[in-house]
């Protein structure tokens, strides 16, 4: 088991050197640069261009770029700076004087950490991953309690519609209803402290995550329904109510519970469009933000960071089955 | 005694029949329980549906897309008396227009050309290229298997719509990206970051049926290496291949609408002979600069991209249904 999960990790390094390599090229390929995209402000020079070229070292070869980025380089003072080895991803070129890091990770002063860019997405995605799973889990039990009705049926097909139906079609939706039509709610609020704004954006995300737990939920459900140690509690005269809630649901949800990890790393990294319509204050939108302004090390960064969550988010599928399923052995 | 010897008559009369009954096919088999399926029929009526609005889109639509009706910017549906702006609807502009009067109809429709064709032609490459090198890896494992797995996890662990993202926007200027409006650009990038799913699905498909006793009565009465791949372990793998690609088509299609959206997908055409004039993406984006005033703009094309999505669900989960009768209900 240990050896299991030190090869995976292990296996990142690669998988985020390609990773880092084919964002790094493409993004390099992209038409424009991070100084002259911005059509609002006059536009720099070429003296300073070249000066600024040279000072964030755009002047030397891509490959030699790219191993300053991964490694580091010496800089213009001869002084040897480290790169994404030592947890160093760069310098942003719009945001001047902030690094990537601390662009992502740090609060505003005096705010806890989960004010920071990263510290929002992660608290939207959490929010929608409760609604998946205080919504899902229960809609999928009584759809399977209730196999065959009409309640079932219902669920069933508002669940294919959550997971079919793509989350920004449904904010499109839901904004005209509720804020243009109905004006019960408003889109891009000034602050994001209260409750209120984060209700939508959370419910929007969660909905396809919600419909896919409960639809787990359901099959899962039905499978554990047909097993002889539930006609052996029935038969030792258990209550229905222990039967649903221990014997059931509590087997029944492994595969649920399988499933959370990576759909915690799908939110987080499936938000930005999500984030970008409601104004979101996240890491998500600070990335497509980036790709207009051609930001080089704020695309590489977010882009490894969302990399690294999935595969995080994949090997903890594998650990959380072993953990909560003893019949099943790693050996591959 | 009579009634007894008429029931036997009658039951050998229905053996008999069994036995001349024609024997059906597997797919036979699977497309009469498909379309038994309601949900399954009602999925395949709406992509027939759109496939026609998009194959006669010239004739079905009343305006042409890219007509500019001077004074007739912003109208309402047809059915508004008077809307914010004060100007009524106007008959022939059933959803109304957009900026430039532009009729909301026309152009939704001519959206549907879009969807389509990037919903099957990167499903189509996929198919293929995913099913041959699945193939190779499954049957002869070593290197082809091992190669095949490493790149797997490399593209799983790259968060797809990033990739879409970077690559429209680098190579969106090259003449790669000129090719049909972009469309082509759009194409391959679908291909290259999905058919290593369609390559894992065959491999596996094909690790469990080469030790099949079929298999090895093949190869002990003689058969050659791709006579076994071609003509005995294809037909049995191609189930859920098929299904897999009746799922993956919805994700092109979202993938499609997020890149119009964000105003990176398909290059809105000028050219009123083009064929590709403007997706339903793209129309999201125009539409979202009116929601206020012409929600129109944007609840059609978001509706025919829901309606579209949910169709091939319905369809794909209706063949998974009839292609493999055990999976049934599970998931």
């Amino acid at each position: 088991m240990t050896a299991y999960i030190i090869r995976r990790v292990l296996w990142l390094i690669p998988v985020i050197i390609t990773v880092s390599i084919v964002t790094f090229v493409l993004m390099h390929n992209a038409p424009g640069g991070p100084w002259d995209r911005d059509i609002s402000t006059r536009q720099v020079d070429a003296t300073t261009q070249a000066r600024l070229n040279e000072y964030y070292g755009l002047d030397k070869p891509l490959w030699r770029q790219y191993i300053a980025y991964l490694i580091g380089d010496f800089n213009s003072e001869d002084v040897f700076v480290c790169g994404l080895a030592c947890g160093n991803m760069g310098p942003s070129y719009r945001v001047r004087g902030r690094s990537i890091q601390d662009i992502l990770f740090s609060a505003p002063e005096d705010k806890p950490f989960y004010y920071s860019r990263f510290g929002y997405s992660v608290r939207l995605a959490l929010a929608s991953l409760s609604i998946a799973i205080f919504v899902g889990i229960p809609i999928g039990t009584i759809a399977a309690l209730k196999q065959n009705s009409i309640i079932d049926y219902a669920s069933l097909f508002l669940a294919t519609v959550g997971i079919s139906v793509p989350s920004f079609v449904m904010a499109i939706f839901l904004i005209i209803i509720l804020a243009s039509w109905l004006h019960l709610i408003s889109v891009v609020p000034k602050s994001w402290d209260t409750l209120r704004p984060w209700i939508l954006p959370a419910i929007v995300m969660g909905l396809g995550t919600t419909a896919y737990t409960a639809r787990l939920t359901r099959s899962s459900m039905l499978e554990v329904m047909r097993m002889d140690y539930i006609r052996t509690a029935r038969a030792k005269g258990l209550a229905e109510r222990v039967v649903v809630t221990r014997h059931m649901i509590k087997n029944a949800l492994i595969p649920v519970v399988t499933i959370l990890g990576p759909a915690l790393a799908g939110l987080v990294t499936g938000s930005f469009i999500i984030e970008t319509m409601f104004g979101f204050p996240g890491m998500g939108r600070a990335y497509v933000t980036a790709i207009g302004q051609r930001d080089y090390s704020m695309i590489l960064g977010t882009t490894l960071i969302y990399a690294g969550l999935v595969a995080v988010a994949n090997l903890s599928v594998d650990i959380v089955y072993v953990l909560i399923d003893p019949r099943i052995q790693l050996n591959d | 005694m009579s009634v007894t010897a008429a029931q036997n008559s009658s039951q050998i009369s229905e053996l008999e029949l069994d036995k001349l009954r024609p024997s059906r096919s597997l797919f036979a088999d699977a497309w009469a329980r498909l379309i038994r399926n309601k949900a399954s029929v009602t999925g395949i009526v709406i992509i027939v549906f759109f496939a026609l609005l998009a194959i006669f889109a010239p004739l079905i639509a009343p305006h042409n897309p890219l007509q500019i009706n001077d004074n007739m910017g912003f109208l309402p549906p047809a059915w508004v008396q008077r809307s914010n702006s004060g100007a009524a609807g106007n008959p022939s502009f059933l959803f109304g227009t957009d900026t430039l009067g532009r009729d909301v109809l026309s152009r939704v429709i001519y959206g549907a050309r879009v969807s389509m064709v990037v919903g099957f032609i990167p499903t189509t490459i996929i198919l293929l290229v995913g099913s041959v090198v699945g193939m190779l890896a499954g049957y002869t494992g070593g290197k082809v298997d091992n190669l095949l797995m490493r790149l797997t996890d490399v593209i799983y662990a790259f968060p797809d719509l990033l990739f879409f993202i970077i690559v429209m926007i680098s190579l969106r200027d090259t003449w790669i990206g000129q090719l049909m409006n972009g469309l082509f650009l759009l194409f391959i990038a679908l291909a290259i970051v999905n058919w290593v799913g369609v390559a894992r699905l065959m491999r596996g498909q094909v690790l469990s049926i080469k030790e099949k006793e079929f298999v090895e009565a093949a190869r002990c009465v003689g058969a050659k290496d791709t006579h076994i791949m071609v003509k005995h372990i294809l037909p049995n793998a191609l189930g859920p291949l098929i299904v897999s690609a009746a799922f993956s088509i919805p994700g092109m299609i979202i993938t499609e609408a997020i890149l119009g959206y964000l105003g990176i997908g398909l290059r809105p055409a000028t050219d009123p002979s083009a064929i590709f004039v403007t997706s339903w993406g793209v129309l999201l984006l125009e539409g979202q600069t009116a929601i206020n005033a012409q929600p129109f703009m944007l609840l059609v094309p978001a509706l025919c991209v829901a309606l579209i999505v949910l169709a091939f669900t319905f369809l794909g989960d209706g063949l998974r249904d009839a292609l493999d009768p055990r999976m049934r209900g599970a998931q």
